[in-house]
């Protein structure tokens, strides 16, 4: 029988939380330029104007098509090197974290728009008739009318988002940036005590994202008993 | 062949039905009406099973229902039971709805089940519809349908679970005529709704209830001339004047 | 910089000399890919079919047990899971099978029994949600309705509920069935030879990273136009006339 040993893990705390805390960072950066990207391709794909329409639809069908591994791959692969010459940096420059950064949040903007275009499409088209009729632009409807209404709806599916977000930044494990889970690995691998750091680092991911999750869904709960009212 | 004695049920601290006792015989028609949430739903249902109750006793033919060592389902297969929203299965032929509990309950032989569950369809005005799919029929033509699968089963009794109240007004009689025909040929019948021509025309007594409790149950002349209790009275003017 | 195209390259001979072109490597990993994709689905929709009508069943034991299984493969990442099946379990198990599983399978049965029953319950996790929102969709007097003409509960989820519920959500259940191929090029990372990493691996070989590139994402294109044309042909084959928009 298997015999446990953990006594790495103490020693590796410091190591771990510095990976947790690029775990966090990559997924900030994500959601953020995800919802606003995502904001932005979803109302290209709903304007009048074809071609903009076109443009989001086949750029967020192409993304949702293909696993997020091989797009960090890609990124890692390539774009290191086309931001070196682009931006004619130091070959020893490590912009791995970086173009990470960029592929997600790429990615995960191709999810957030199909969320986002749910919510707007969700107001009942009546709100935009009547915020024309008081003279608005479209441009304007959308922003004081439609957006705040369509966020207030999708926030719960937002965060629920941003906790897969963090669960799938494991994936730069592809690009040897020491992430949480990154880091766990290395530690698990350096003290031939790979078992525990992989249960220990399982058991973080899921005391943190349970826990997150609760909190959204205790959010909506609350949500929904507002508007009831 | 219904024997309701004292039965009580609460919803956590909220009771929905209390001391509600009442019979039914062979081959009467008893009529349960009264304002919304007054239980009348509740108790009906907890005639086959569907809802359990926590104190008094039911039995059907002599069979408790809260009896835990009662084999519900074959009690239910004796039971007939048409619902408000008609319940009948979606993805199924209307065939289908009709022979399916006589094939997997009652192990009848498909031909047989097929027969009967035809000729049944035609009582109920519906014989050209067989091949068609629930959502292909009308609320009034779902209900029949609904009527003639329960009869299929060969029940001793049928309940009716306010069978017109999702139905459009104009669809009310061709329900109604099937039910007033049925309750003739002696079958018996306890049914909740507010259809006070029905009552009038087919019922052996008029059960009214309010607030949980069987507040008056009476035979149906005297319920329509001189209701007992002053609820009943104002609930018949209300229902009467419209 | 000027980066030399070359779409020829597929069809020269590999490298590693084992007679295969580039284009055969690419082709392995596509079966690879569909392979894992389709036997870990199966494993997903009966596991998951069951936990979700565990959800639903008036015991609250059962549909506890079944909550905290779905919460356990949602809220630790794929690669944390895949993981611990590969490295972990054969570690945990008696040592008769551990060895077994260790020694005497070749690599490549390890990782794709690893990956198969990894994806198979992550994504059973999902499909049993999909089925519970299904079950639960279904109006109250359904069940009811089964209950009345005397069908055993069993009976009532066999002939009334369960046949409307997979009709409601195969749209939902084609996205995860999407997922599933998606998910499959996380096995890439314990070495299994599916279509990602025969791409990268031609990246390495050929140095010729945009059409590997290329070539891999319009595969996994592919994959979706046939998955997404043919759960269509199921969605319109289980439509019900009069009813979710059918005719």
């Amino acid at each position: 029988m298997y015999e446990f040993d953990w006594s790495s893990i103490p020693g590796a705390l410091p190591f771990l939380w510095e990976g947790m805390k690029v775990s966090l960072e990559i997924t900030l950066t994500a959601v953020i330029f995800g919802i606003a990207w995502g904001t932005a391709l979803a109302m290209m794909r709903l304007s009048p104007l074809k071609p903009l329409s076109w443009f989001a639809a086949g750029y967020v069908n192409l993304f949702r098509a293909i696993p997020l591994v091989m797009v960090l791959l890609w990124f890692f692969l390539i774009v290191p090197q086309l931001l070196r010459s682009v931006f004619a940096l130091d070959p020893n420059t490590d912009v791995r974290l970086t173009s990470a950064m960029i592929g997600f949040a790429l990615f995960e903007s191709a999810y957030y728009s199909e969320i986002i275009r749910a919510g707007i499409q969700s107001v009942p088209a009546g709100q935009v008739a009547a915020a024309s009729a008081l003279g608005m632009t479209y441009a304007q409807s959308m922003r004081l009318v439609v957006l705040p209404q369509a966020f207030r709806n999708m926030v719960p599916l937002l965060l629920t988002q941003a906790i897969v977000l963090f669960q799938d930044t494991s994936l730069v494990y592809v690009s040897a940036l020491a992430d949480f889970f990154g880091t766990a690995y290395k530690v698990g691998d350096r003290d031939g005590r790979l078992v525990e750091l992989l249960l220990f680092a399982g058991a973080v991911y899921f005391v943190l994202c349970l826990a997150a999750s609760q909190l959204v869904r205790r959010y909506q709960k609350k949500l929904n008993a507002h508007v009831a009212h | 062949m219904i024997s309701i004695d004292k039965v009580s049920k609460h919803y956590g601290s909220f009771q929905v039905l209390t001391d509600c006792t009442t019979q039914v015989r062979k081959g009467e028609v008893i009529v349960v009406c009264g304002p919304s949430g007054s239980g009348k739903s509740t108790l009906i249902k907890c005639v086959n099973g569907l809802e359990p109750f926590q104190s008094g006793t039911i039995t059907v033919d002599g069979i408790s229902v809260g009896d835990p060592k009662t084999n519900l389902s074959r009690l239910r297969s004796r039971v007939g039971m048409v619902f408000q929203h008609f319940e009948l299965f979606p993805h199924m032929s209307i065939t289908d709805n009709l022979t399916i509990a006589q094939v997997k309950v009652l192990g009848r032989s498909k031909e047989e089940a097929t027969d009967k569950g035809l000729r049944l369809l035609d009582r109920v005005g519906l014989k050209a519809h067989a091949h068609k799919f629930p959502g292909q029929l009308s609320g009034g033509q779902q209900q029949r349908v609904a009527i003639a699968r329960a009869l299929a089963m060969d029940p001793i009794c049928m309940l009716f679970d306010e069978p017109t109240s999702a139905l459009d007004p104009e669809m009310i009689n061709e329900v109604l005529d099937v039910m007033v025909e049925l309750a003739q040929e002696g079958m018996t019948m306890m049914c909740v709704t507010h259809e006070m021509g029905f009552a009038r025309k087919v019922a052996s007594r008029v059960i009214f209830m309010d607030q949980g409790r069987i507040v008056e149950d009476n035979a149906t002349d005297a319920f329509f001339g001189a209701p007992r209790s002053e609820r009943a009275r104002q609930f018949l003017a209300k229902i009467l004047s419209h | 910089m000027s980066y030399q195209w070359n779409w020829g390259v597929f069809l020269t001979p590999a490298a590693a000399g084992d007679g295969s072109t580039y284009l055969g490597w690419m082709l392995s990993g596509l079966q690879v890919t569909v392979a894992l994709s389709l036997s870990a689905w199966v494993m997903a929709l009966a596991l998951g079919s069951l936990i979700g009508v565990l959800r639903t069943v008036p015991n609250r034991w059962l549909s506890a047990i079944a909550a905290g299984y779905v919460e356990l493969f949602r809220n630790i990442p794929l690669l944390v899971q895949l993981f611990i099946w590969y490295f972990v379990l054969p570690e945990l198990l008696p040592v008769k099978l551990g060895t077994w599983f260790k020694q005497d399978l070749d690599p490549v049965t390890q990782q794709f029994l690893s990956a198969m029953v990894c994806l198979g319950f992550f994504t059973s996790a999902r499909v049993c949600e999909q089925v519970r929102s299904g079950i639960n969709a279904l109006p109250q007097g359904q069940k009811n309705a089964g209950l009345a003409l005397g069908f055993t509960l069993p009976q009532t989820y066999r002939h009334v509920l369960l046949p409307m519920a997979f009709r409601l959500v195969v749209p939902p259940l084609t996205s995860e069935f999407l997922n599933i191929f998606k998910n499959s090029a996380v096995c890439s990372t314990i070495g299994l030879l599916e279509l990602a990493a025969q791409g990268r691996q031609l990246v390495d070989y050929t140095a010729q990273p945009y059409e590997s590139f290329i070539a891999v994402t319009v595969f996994y294109l592919l994959i979706n136009v046939v998955v997404m044309s043919l759960m269509r042909v199921v969605e319109n084959r289980t439509r019900v006339p009069g009813y979710l928009g059918g005719k």
